[in-house]
């Protein structure tokens, strides 16, 4: 029972963390919280529950057309939501926020349209599988996502640590001015980072999907504010902070489901923020000064 | 002549910062700019970096007026610099920050890195041995994984400068490399400088302490309120009345004070 729930615990804890790692990407480079993530998210799940469900095709087609076309809401949200503001000279530094929250607005009502109201269903052909390891059970699903995010997880962290444009993507989250001093064309950088976190974020709603086999139109607002709680608790713009805050909510929904009581589920990502703010208001693993950044 | 100063002013709002300020510097000397302070030395910097837009005048790099590019691209053209108030990436290690700044002169771009073949890898690898190297001769070896931030303030100004040698620049800026330096740092530092002159790279330095400016640059020129009131050899700059003026003032205003 108790491993049970915490397979069931880290499951969710790992898509959590991959949502939130799309919205540290763009707090860490940018400095703005992107509540069009959640919405990005959604369509993702959408996308999934299109090809795999509606044209029947297999799900690997369904992540590469969720990537392709996250990633491109992603490129239209930097250059027409964000771009035209962060080069407006002596525009308010909330004008982005504004923004993303209008991009966030419209998506819903957008998917609203296209796909309607209320919940959709997304089979997966091993939906019922599972495995007996003892007494425990783990279903095919959750290993699935499990290892998913996994290797996302691992190649983002790689990538980040060990690539040229990995490390030119950290010099500009650093310090934008200089890094563009030292020859990185930041524009691109800015972009492929808005590219990377929505096409995680489209990964994770067919994450989320398959794990509760329902998809619907709010279920990205719901999931932004939980990523933006876990960006707080993990230190904002702190890519192993999402990792782990993604993990410790996942795992404390989960055993508040078992232990406490079901209906303050959805509290914890808010409780959480309450008390990193007041304990630790730079998060886990956030630095206590935050001069790096304009 | 590596790089010309042509008229160049800067307005910001009503104030200006520099006013029809011209010099040019020739290949391979360690050209000094000074002046006291807020006499436009750093804005001059920033102009050269294309950070601002000059008001009017021109900079020429090479041939090529470079006054209205991207910084990025100043970068690929051969000019890099540090800062006055040192500007590292303070989370990332030492090598690191070294091998952002090999950035501009590495080719492959954002999508082979997703893919990483294996030209991506060994170029990687080589970004790295030239970090080390540069690490080396700035005389930071052995603290390649520490860091930035837990560099001392010297090491953070020579690791300033290895970073900014390593986008291979033809013409380097230093804006106060000795700013909070003891004498054997400053000692170290003079050498440094030789040692980049001697690789061919041309060195345009701002700097306060007057006993390394005189002893390292070969001409110098100085501001005052924006505007360049003296050109010339250490010698001539130390005799220029002028020149003695700005950073002493006036006898009466010594007697009055």
């Amino acid at each position: 029972m108790l491993i049970e729930q915490l397979i069931n615990g880290i499951t969710l804890g790992s898509i959590y963390a991959i949502v939130a790692l799309g919205f540290t990407l763009v707090f860490g480079v940018l400095g703005i919280v992107n509540m069009g993530h959640g919405e990005i998210f959604m369509f993702g799940a959408f996308i999934g529950v299109l090809v795999t469900t509606t044209f029947g095709l297999p799900l690997w087609l369904a992540f590469l057309a969720a990537i392709i076309v996250t990633a491109f809401m992603g490129y239209l949200l930097e250059r027409f939501a964000l771009r035209p503001l962060r080069n407006h000279q002596g525009s308010n530094h909330l004008a982005p926020l504004i923004s993303t929250i209008g991009v966030s607005i419209f998506l819903e009502n957008l998917s609203h349209h296209l796909f309607g109201p209320g919940n959709h269903p997304f089979r997966t052909p091993f939906a019922e599988m599972s495995i007996e390891i003892g007494s425990v059970t783990v279903y095919l699903v959750q290993i699935v996502i499990f290892v998913i995010s996994l290797i996302l997880m691992a190649a983002l962290s790689f990538w980040l640590g060990k690539t040229k444009a990995g490390k030119a993507l950290r010099a500009v989250a650093e310090n934008l001015e200089t890094a563009s001093l030292l020859g990185v064309d930041t524009k691109k950088y800015i972009t492929l980072t808005v590219i990377l976190a929505s096409a995680m974020g489209g990964i994770a709603g067919i994450l989320v999907g398959m794990a509760f086999n329902a998809v619907t139109p709010q279920m990205g607002l719901s999931m932004g504010l939980k990523g933006l709680a876990i960006i707080i608790l993990g230190g904002m713009g702190n890519v192993k902070g999402a990792m782990v805050g993604g993990l410790i909510l996942g795992l404390a929904e989960t055993f508040i489901v078992v232990y406490g009581d079901s209906g303050y589920r959805d509290a914890i990502a808010f409780i959480a923020i309450i008390v990193i703010l007041l304990v630790r208001p730079q998060g886990l693993f956030g630095q206590k000064t935050s001069d790096v950044r304009r | 002549m590596v790089l010309e100063i042509k008229k160049v002013s800067k307005n910001f709002g009503g104030l200006s910062a520099l006013t029809d300020v011209s010099f040019s510097i020739n290949k391979g000397e360690i050209f000094g700019l000074i002046g006291p302070n807020g006499a436009g030395k750093t804005t001059m910097f920033n102009l050269v970096t294309s950070i601002f837009p000059t008001s009017s005048g021109d900079i020429i790099f090479k041939g090529e007026k470079i006054n209205e590019l991207k910084p990025h691209l100043i970068t690929e053209k051969g000019i890099c610099r540090t800062f006055q108030n040192i500007r590292l990436f303070p989370q990332m290690t030492t090598v690191e920050n070294v091998m952002v700044g090999v950035h501009s002169r590495s080719s492959s771009g954002v999508l082979k890195s997703v893919f990483r073949p294996k030209s991506q890898r060994q170029e990687e690898e080589g970004i790295k041995v030239k970090s080390q190297d540069l690490l080396k001769f700035v005389g930071l070896e052995g603290y390649e994984e520490v860091v930035a931030e837990n560099l001392s303030y010297g090491q953070q100004r020579r690791l300033e400068i290895a970073r900014a040698m390593a986008s291979d620049p033809e013409l380097l800026l230093l804006d106060e490399p000795a700013a909070g330096m003891n004498e054997t740092e400053t000692e170290d530092l003079f050498q440094l400088i030789k040692r980049i002159q001697q690789k061919g790279i041309t060195v345009l330095l701002i700097e306060h302490d007057m006993p390394l400016v005189m002893n390292l640059c070969d001409r110098i020129a100085v501001l005052n309120f924006g505007v360049k009131i003296a050109e010339g050899t250490p010698k001539e700059i130390q005799d220029n009345p002028e020149v003695i003026e700005a950073y002493l003032g006036r006898e009466e205003d010594e007697l009055d004070a």
